[in-house]
């Protein structure tokens, strides 16, 4: 039985693995926005099997608030499994272009509130010297594309990020798992058009339980993005901004 | 966006609105009912075959599919409407729950299993899914929302309980689960060899609690109507196995020529050959017993992108061998007929107004969309009207009103109470216009 903490809660991709986790019996701590659709969540993981569901409102951008959230978490689960951070809004590019304070928001959202959110996720961790944290980016962020550069900064500034703290965390046993999921058909998504390449939530979840239990570095989801991402990042750059992408 | 069913036909400009909450719903039904579109219907998983799910704005309810509550004791489950009955037995068969009444697939939502009534191999003697919901909460066109029971509003119950989606959007239910003593069913093939002696296999085995047969539609003079006839009953030796995920699946819209006559002929061959021990108790695992076809995803893909058109009829006991052997000859004499058809002994119908079901015998069959084929299930609706058949909405793509309004007796009362609640002021499929409903 593990204890799990996922922020972002609501969000179709942590549902689903969070559904994962409850099957499993684990305990689960539910960070989210809407109170409400908290409220829902909680009881259907409860029928799925979770040993306990805790849950309490938060709001990403609000900063000052994350430390007595985390706190107040890890009170109630007594220490951290595995830290799912799954939280994210998808901004209009040509918004962000013509009003600074939209990608401002877009970097507090997707960028941001999850450092400062992880800043106080590791000291407890380190501690106990075990635990996995897992933190959901995208492709987006492994190269800048004209149509959406806003969104794809702010996740890139977190995969490096990540990529620094999984260096920082080796010797405390910590583990730090880069999730990169492709297009996902979500709530977040739900406006635009699907095509092959598009993937379901419980495909991602899938992932994210294997690349947890692997305490694998960086996640493709579904796996064969990878491929794509490593033929999008060899294009060279004088023919790759030439490119309507 | 282009939009259609399980069957691929027919395809509909619909436009696909998705509320993320329960709450949601009735933001979105305020919003549409002072718009200029009021033609809306709900949608779960898609699986019905026809235009029941299609309209100009489809509701899609895929994400409210959450559990809700279930009482250990009772075997009561609430839940949200748009949770499949796959996401169900996921959970509760590995602790020794099963639902009373599942159809030949597990992806389809609980919502659209209430809107169609669906049925299961243990008709004759469990009835319909519907028959065991206890509860169910309805947003209305009025943006109310309601609990409907037996006891609690009882004629909306019985209205939404087969309702095809047409009194409102039901947001959750609650199911009376069934207790198991193993994951497996324990099975008997009987191998007919005529219509009549699937008949009288079927009379003979009343009370057991499964029972279904292929039949080859395709099969001709002595052998017409010979069929296999799988008996089951839930096997008690308390081990429960994991369900293992769907692994095929057809990627794309195969070339519809490949499914033809001499193709489909052969493989009924094969398949009503295929070596039994007859009369001796085989242990399968229910997934395999139930939904055979839920391992092969898109299935609906081998046929084509033209699509197909399924049709499946009941006729009373009194005129049911005769209109079936009518039938089954019609169909092989076109040479239309398809894959293995499924037959199945009903018991008696239920209170619910548009309910399929009632006692006699069903026959379904697959028929690829193609030349001549609406002319021949125009021929066979005849027959079925002629013996005092219906068709199963759920199915159906094409039947006209007037054998609807003549076939379905409660028909009326459904639009009077439509009226009541000026569900017709707003609900509104393809298939409910069609109809006249």
């Amino acid at each position: 039985m593990k204890n799990i903490l996922v922020i972002g809660a609501n969000s179709a991709i942590a549902k689903a693995t969070a559904r994962h986790y409850a099957e499993q019996k684990d305990s689960l701590y539910l960070l989210a926005r809407d109170p409400e659709q908290l409220a829902v969540q909680k009881d259907d993981l409860m029928v799925r099997g979770a040993t306990s569901v805790e849950c309490a409102a938060f709001d990403a951008t609000d900063f000052t608030s994350h430390g007595p959230l985390i706190a107040q978490a890890l009170e109630t689960l007594g220490h951290f499994d595995i830290v799912l951070i799954a939280h994210g809004s998808l901004p209009d590019q040509a918004l962000c272009e013509s009003d600074f304070n939209v990608a401002l928001e877009a970097f507090n959202v997707n960028a941001l509130s999850v450092i400062s959110l992880l800043n106080y996720v590791i000291k407890p961790m380190q501690t106990r010297r075990d635990g996995c944290i897992a933190v959901v980016t995208s492709v987006a962020g492994d190269r800048g594309r004209q149509s959406n550069f806003i969104y794809g900064a702010a996740k890139a500034m977190v995969s490096t990020y990540l990529q620094g703290l999984r260096g920082r965390l080796f010797p405390d046993n910590v583990a730090v798992v880069d999730i990169k999921p492709g297009f996902v058909d979500t709530p977040m998504t739900a406006h635009l058009p699907k095509g092959a390449l598009w993937a379901q939530p419980e495909q991602i979840a899938q992932r994210i339980v294997k690349g947890v239990e692997k305490r694998s570095s960086t996640v493709y989801a579904p796996g064969f993005w990878r491929l794509i991402m490593f033929v999008v990042c060899s294009v060279p750059e004088v023919i790759f901004k030439r490119l309507k992408l | 966006m282009k939009m259609h069913s399980w069957g691929r036909y027919p395809v509909s400009d619909t436009v696909l609105e998705a509320p993320r909450s329960r709450e949601s719903f009735a933001r979105h039904l305020t919003a549409l009912r002072d718009s200029d579109d009021r033609q809306i219907i709900a949608r779960g998983m898609g699986r019905s075959y026809g235009d029941s799910a299609l309209s100009h704005t489809v509701l899609a309810t895929k994400s409210i599919d959450n559990f809700i509550d279930f009482d250990e004791d009772s075997g009561l489950l609430r839940c949200a409407a748009g949770l499949t009955l796959d996401a169900i037995l996921q959970v509760f068969m590995p602790r020794g729950w099963f639902l009373a009444v599942v159809p030949g697939t597990r992806y389809v939502s609980v919502g659209g299993a209430i809107a169609s009534d669906v049925h299961g191999k243990n008709h004759h003697v469990d009835g319909t899914f519907c028959e065991h919901v206890t509860e169910l909460t309805l947003l209305l066109a009025s943006g109310d929302i309601l609990k409907c029971s037996r006891a609690e509003n009882a004629p909306l119950f019985h209205a939404t309980c087969a309702g095809m989606g047409l009194t409102g959007i039901v947001l959750e239910a609650t199911l009376r689960l069934r207790r198991i003593h193993s994951s497996a069913i324990e099975q008997r093939t009987i191998r007919t060899n005529s219509l009549e002696e699937a008949f009288e296999k079927f009379e003979q085995n009343l009370d057991c609690t499964y029972s279904v047969a292929w039949l080859d539609c395709l099969a001709t003079g002595q052998n017409t109507g010979r069929s296999l006839l799988f008996l089951g009953e839930h096997a008690s030796d308390e081990r429960f196995v994991t369900p293992r995920k769907r692994s095929l699946s057809v990627p794309f819209s195969s070339p519809s020529f490949l499914l033809n006559r001499y193709s489909m002929g052969l493989f009924n061959n094969v398949y009503f050959h295929k070596p039994i021990r007859a009369g001796q108790l085989q242990r399968i695992e229910a997934f395999q017993y139930f939904f055979p076809l839920d391992s092969i995803q898109h299935w609906n893909r081998l046929y084509g992108r033209r699509g197909f058109l399924q049709y499946q009829c009941v006729i009373p006991d009194e005129g049911a061998l005769e209109g079936m052997r009518k039938i089954l000859n019609m169909v092989s004499a076109a040479g239309k007929g398809s894959f293995l058809s499924v037959l199945k002994k009903f018991g008696p119908a239920n209170q619910n107004l548009l309910s399929f079901p009632m006692r006699g015998y069903t026959l379904a069959m697959d028929f690829k969309f193609e030349q001549g084929v609406l002319p021949l299930l125009d021929d066979l609706d005849r027959v079925v009207a002629d013996h005092g058949g219906r068709l199963y909405l759920a199915k159906d793509a094409r039947m006209s009103a007037e054998f609807f309004q003549s076939s379905y007796p409660h028909w009326e009362q459904m639009r009077e109470l439509r009226r009541e609640f000026f569900a017709d002021s707003l609900f509104h499929s393809l298939q409910s216009q069609r109809l006249g409903l």
